[in-house]
């Protein structure tokens, strides 16, 4: 008996380098000076929308979708974002709303909120209730969220997360109502609704590299270029695959 | 302390699960199951706690503040009157539990699921007009690729369903694709910022 799985020794190896090329660039390139990352609008949009429920004294609607549990990445990205989020809310005495379907999520970010608030230096304004869990049936959490941008007419909208079906209905739901919308999510078949939908769009990897672009955290910084350099070479490997497979139409080692 | 022994618990279930994923062994195998099925379903019931609690303390105090209260009722009386019924009479076959599922639950879910209908038809109002050249060549595509999956297929030239077919296969593929890669890459990154504890928004934050 063999303890180890022969059929993964590619993914082992792909995986091994992966991790060694990040926590090479987090921990040795987060030390260079010019770490930048591309503007992106969705980002740049998240103060505009805060500032816009200020004005209209409205309240702000985050929700991470009903796809996702807290152990997806997809989650953890937008709860990084939702803390950013929180303490530009604490800063401007704005009201945030973040209803969601999983009660991990909801204690998660009742957390993040109230240090987001602490840290913004306005601990009194952060109120617990503010996050709250609506429903774990899909549908159900749709219709809740959707009937809180119905009733409490949000100005601004976040649907950042893991979204499945309900994604239409909340993004459509938040353009009848006239909010400004920032979605983004990583399913492919959902950010073709949001880009109709919504007005801003973190497509993809966008969402995971917020938390950096908002923060300025170096360490982070360095991993969204580790995550190019990464890119650069399945791009490589890519092009010698094709470039092999053309001459050599029977080869199949580079089907991994 | 009260962020470090979660940091902890993390990086050492980051590092077992890492590893499980290569094991072959029964054992390895066990533990896998024990950790992502046993244990992730007891946590789960005790936060289904923490979930009820915060929507009856949520409806409470709306409903003490006078906002939406018939509305709010309604929801606490089917949380509370659901599980009566399923105390009483059990959740099987013809019982009253299953009986207001089906009737009312279901139908419920349905009607929302079937605003999904008249929400794509106004999205796709919107978003297929062509203001500019690729938003053309969007309206186009969009158009080949209906009519090649309307019940006009077998009317049309083969052409048209071939060109819709080559249009989902090849540059919407490719698309689709070259995001996936990167979500898979930002996926990566995130989660081994998380095991090592460079991001810590998880826990509240950096303090």
């Amino acid at each position: 008996m063999t303890w180890f799985a022969q059929d993964t020794v590619l993914t082992l190896i792909a995986a091994i380098l992966s991790i060694a090329i990040v926590l090479y660039t987090t921990f040795y390139k987060s030390k260079d000076k010019k770490i930048k990352i591309r503007e992106i609008a969705g980002l740049r949009a998240v103060e505009e929308a805060i500032g816009r429920a200020t004005e209209m004294a409205r309240p702000l609607l985050y929700t991470p979708g009903w796809g996702g549990d807290i152990q997806r990445p997809t989650t953890i990205a937008s709860l990084n974002i939702l803390s950013y989020v929180a303490q530009k809310t604490a800063q401007y005495d704005c009201d945030l709303i973040f209803p969601t379907h999983d009660p991990v999520i909801m204690a998660v970010a009742q957390e993040v909120m109230k240090e987001a608030y602490a840290n913004a230096g306005f601990p009194d304004r952060y109120r617990e209730d503010n996050a709250f869990y609506v429903s774990s049936s899909q549908f159900g959490y749709a219709a809740s969220v959707e009937g809180l941008i119905s009733r409490r007419k949000p100005a601004s909208v976040f649907l950042l997360g893991t979204f499945e079906a309900e994604s239409l209905i909340l993004a459509e739901t938040g353009n009848i109502n006239k909010a400004i919308q920032i979605a983004g999510t990583d399913s492919t078949i959902q950010l073709s609704f949001f880009i109709v939908a919504c007005d801003y769009v973190l497509i993809g990897e966008e969402l995971f590299a917020a938390s950096g672009y908002l923060s300025g955290d170096r360490s982070i910084l360095a991993s969204v270029k580790a995550q190019d350099i990464l890119k650069v070479l399945i791009a490589i490997y890519i092009l010698i695959a094709v470039l092999w497979v053309t001459i050599d139409p029977s080869s199949a080692w580079w089907k991994l | 302390m009260s962020r470090r022994l979660p940091q902890i618990v993390c990086l050492l279930f980051g590092l077992i699960m890492f590893t499980l994923y290569f094991l072959d062994h029964p054992t390895a195998k066990q533990i896998n199951t024990l950790i992502l099925v046993d244990y992730w379903q007891i946590i789960f019931a005790f936060t289904l706690v923490v979930g009820v609690i915060s929507f009856i303390r949520n409806h409470v105090t709306a409903i003490s503040r006078g906002n939406d209260r018939l509305y709010r009722l309604l929801s606490l009386f089917g949380v509370v009157l659901m599980p009566i019924l399923a105390l009483i009479w059990g959740i099987k076959g013809d019982s009253p539990f299953m009986w207001v599922f089906e009737n009312v639950q279901v139908p419920l879910q349905s009607t929302v699921f079937s605003l999904l209908a008249f929400f794509v038809a106004s999205a796709a109002f919107r978003g297929f007009h062509a203001r500019s050249g690729p938003a053309a060549v969007l309206l186009i595509a969009a158009f080949l690729t209906i009519l090649s999956r309307s019940s006009l297929e077998g009317l049309l030239p083969d052409f048209i369903p071939d060109i819709a077919v080559w249009v989902r296969n090849n540059p919407s593929m490719a698309a689709r694709r070259a995001i996936l890669i990167g979500i898979g890459l930002g996926s990566l990154t995130t989660s081994l910022r998380v095991i090592l504890g460079i991001e810590r928004t998880w826990l509240g934050g950096e303090k």
